[in-house]
């Protein structure tokens, strides 16, 4: 019916058939190149647009007063207060940074006396001959690294750092230590020593004895329940009492006590859970082969489950590297203290002196952390290629 | 005869079998930390001896003698004892650590979902932000709020203030407070009919979608029951509250409500800080959605609004809970860092000044790590139960 009608139509005007060319359509809007980008990333509807603007002006009143504090306005060079001390002619002044050259070195060593501040250097050196063999995955016997890293450097370092007449090396009291020799000396013996005990602890709480599980989960819930600073209290006023009075470990010591178990507990969990994602056949598997628990535990299951738990590792690692700042609470100076002594130093007295010493800590501790978390991303990108095969 | 001596059990050495060497493990371990606990308190007893410290709890009716900032129970240096001071510090910690939450959460789910964001430089921004916190110690930047902000806040002659009624300025901020006067209990009453009314209202209409598949504005009643009807009794009582405006005189601000710049650095950082780990919880959450649970609610006919809240968030907040109520215990934690602003909590008025006054430190940080402890395993309970509530029930 519908067709005959249709059919009649055209039969009738014979002027259906166009016969003029019509004009192009315009053609579409972008949807890739960098119009088509902005379009679907920024512009993408009216509330995206607001936003887009708000951000934009937002930025605008951030961006440029911060570039103009670092560099712009910015004392580069000085030889004290003065230099940094709005006057007639600068009546703003930037970032002080010359604040920060005059301390750099009280920042790196401390008060480590200046003759024997080659130790450290060489402590340096060596920590980063270890850290680059052991996180570049492909590097050669990384067995053999893991024992210069945990084992040869703590030992070389120790008679290093603290001295030993013996070798001719003149003895260093821990109470002139001091910035970042601090910070990495106390995240380092933190790392050292919170993987084994952490991964103790974590198979402790998975044992099938009772009493070894009892107390492997209350030492890890009561470090992880309570805070970081009330366990450097513990160390450094509850330890002294704990122990003979001869052997009354020194301050050092103690944070360095607090930290490991503090970062303890948390590996532990960590590990735990790299355990748990362990299927259950590997263990079945390994004790039907007829290993021991600890055969089984060294040669089958740590190896998987300690490479599934690597970005873990490194963020707990993240976690303890800028906790160390809270050694100061027992009266250490560590990089972020030796900061704040400088700050208020007189010498240096000036408007822009504290937030100049606050940023250049931000960036330390900034290089290092992101440093670390990348390296924890890629790692993880690197594992989830091999299970996505 | 041979099959009867091959089915019976294995004869080895009592050395290897497992249970016996089990048990044998587990004594040495217990008399081992026997003996390390054993020898810590007779040290201990020793050590406090030698340097005539007192022990025993009875510090804790004694005379405190020192003052503090802020307090939110009545408190004085001379009538004040130990004990006082102690829970006028818990308090200060579950102040800043409450308002902590609430704020680090709306800026924890505002980043997190803005880091997901289409728009290319809101996502940019939100992640420049999570790293850049992240990466940073906390204690860090909570002196640089402390230390190089608000004490670069002008001094008391100099405050900014608006309108001559709110002031601040680097002795802290100053603010009207309001006073009640009576028939506010009215008011309360009311609060309180409102929050009740709005659940049994909440019951009952989810009661009634099931049997009858009709939806009612739960969020508007509840609304009105919760704002309205005390605003109403506010009116009917005839405004009882007039605002005790802070006064500016030539050395200090009188009257008001005071937030010390202490407080108001502690919060900043802490809110800013979790924060960020906060945004990374909602973000992680929110992706593990997968994409298909979205489509197939497009494809039901849910619109964006509804897809989010019936589909994408309820399962999302399975994933957000534990890691949340991780961060959560993180920042109450981490409000302990307020010993170095100077803000008067738990650690810095008893591990801090009681502790250094009576000298008796293991009673002291002991009942400090108590408490923590204690708040650590409730909220832990409480939120497993909530996690086993919301959690997915399989076959």
């Amino acid at each position: 019916m519908a067709v005959t009608t249709q059919d009649s139509k055209i039969m009738r005007h014979e002027g259906y058939v166009r016969g003029t060319q019509v004009d192009a359509l315009p053609a579409p809007v972008a949807l890739t190149g960098v119009i088509g980008w902005m379009r679907a990333s920024l512009f993408a509807g009216p509330l995206n647009t607001i936003l887009t603007i708000l951000t934009i002006l937002l930025l605008i009143w951030i961006v440029p007063p911060i570039l103009d504090f670092l560099f712009i306005h910015a004392v580069w060079s000085g030889a004290d207060r003065e230099a940094c001390l709005p006057t007639a002619e600068h009546p703003e002044v930037g970032a002080c940074w010359a604040f920060v050259r005059d301390r750099f070195s009280y920042f790196i060593y401390g008060s480590y006396p200046i003759p024997e501040r080659w130790r450290v250097d060489i402590f340096f050196a060596m920590l980063a001959i270890g850290i680059f063999w052991l996180l570049w995955l492909e590097a050669p016997r990384r067995d053999l690294g893991a024992l210069y890293f945990f084992v040869v450097v703590p030992i070389v370092a120790y008679i290093l750092l603290t001295g030993s007449p013996l070798i001719g090396l003149r003895n260093v009291d821990t109470s002139l230590w001091g910035g970042v020799l601090v910070t990495i000396v106390v995240s380092w013996v933190g790392i050292v020593f919170s993987l084994p005990i952490g991964i103790l602890l974590a198979l402790g709480r998975r044992s099938n004895m009772p009493a070894v599980k009892l107390f492997s989960v209350i030492f890890i819930e009561f470090v992880r329940g309570v805070p970081l600073i009330t366990v450097l209290f513990m160390a450094s006023v509850m330890l002294p009492l704990f122990v003979p009075d001869a052997y009354s470990p020194d301050k050092l010591l103690r944070a360095l006590i607090g930290i490991a178990m503090f970062a303890s507990a948390y590996m532990a969990e960590v590990v735990r859970a790299g355990l748990q994602a362990i299927p259950k056949g590997q263990y079945e598997g390994a004790m039907a082969v007829g290993l021991g628990y600890w055969q089984m535990m060294y040669l089958i299951i740590l190896p998987q489950a300690l490479k599934i738990t690597i970005p873990n590792i490194v963020n707990t690692y993240i976690g303890l590297f800028k906790d160390t700042t809270l050694v100061v609470i027992v009266g250490i100076f560590d990089f972020l203290r030796t900061v704040e002594v400088s700050r208020i130093d007189p010498k240096w007295a000036a408007p822009t002196t504290s937030a100049t010493g606050y940023v250049f800590a931000a960036i330390f501790y900034f290089i290092f952390c992101y440093a670390m978390s990348r390296y924890a991303k890629n790692v993880e990108a690197r594992l989830g290629k091999a299970d996505r095969r | 005869m041979s099959i009867a001596q091959e089915s019976g059990p294995p004869k080895v050495a009592l050395i290897y079998d497992p249970k016996i060497r089990s048990i044998a493990y587990q004594v040495i371990l217990c008399a081992i930390i026997l003996f390390l606990a054993w020898s810590a308190v007779r040290n201990a007893a020793d050590n406090l001896a030698r340097a005539k410290i007192a022990s025993g709890f009875g510090f804790w009716n004694q005379t405190a003698g020192f003052d503090i900032s802020q307090t939110l129970i009545e408190y004085s240096a001379q009538g004040g004892t130990y004990g006082r001071a102690f829970w006028v510090g818990l308090l200060n910690t579950l102040l800043v650590a409450a308002i902590g939450i609430v704020l680090a959460t709306i800026v924890g789910f505002l980043v997190g979902i803005a880091r997901l964001s289409r728009n290319w430089l809101i996502g940019r921004l939100a992640s420049g932000y999570v790293e850049l916190i992240r990466n940073v110690p906390l204690l860090l930047q909570l002196l640089f709020w402390y230390n190089a902000v608000l004490k670069a806040l002008p001094d008391l002659r100099d405050s900014w203030s608006v309108f001559g009624n709110v002031y601040l300025n680097n002795r802290g901020f100053f603010a009207p407070y309001p006073i009640f006067g009576e028939g506010i209990g009215l008011v309360v009453g009311a609060f309180v009919v409102g929050v009740v009314g709005a659940i049994a209202f909440r019951i009952w209409a989810r009661k009634r979608q099931e049997r009858t598949g009709q939806q009612a504005p739960i969020g508007l009643v509840a609304l009105g029951l919760i704002v309205g009807l005390p605003i109403l009794a506010f009116f009917v009582a005839g405004m009882p509250a007039t605002l005790e405006y802070p006064e500016k005189g030539r050395f200090n601000i009188r009257g008001g409500m005071e937030i010390l710049p202490e407080f108001v650095a502690l919060l900043i950082g802490l809110v800013l800080y979790t924060g960020a780990f906060i945004a990374e919880v909602v973000r992680a959450g929110i992706m593990a959605v997968s994409k298909g649970q979205t489509e197939a609610a497009g494809a039901l006919g849910l619109r964006t609004g509804q897809t989010l809240k019936l589909v994408v968030i309820p399962q999302a907040m399975r994933v957000i809970i534990p890691p949340l109520t991780n961060q959560y215990l993180n920042l109450t934690k981490n409000s302990s860092l307020a010993v170095f602003v100077g803000y008067p909590d738990l650690v810095q008025i008893f591990t801090g000044t009681v502790l250094n006054q009576t000298g008796q430190a293991v009673e002291v940080v002991m009942i400090t790590m108590a408490v923590y402890l204690t708040i650590s395993l409730v909220t832990s309970m409480a939120m497993n139960w909530y996690n086993a509530r919301i959690a997915l029930v399989e076959r």
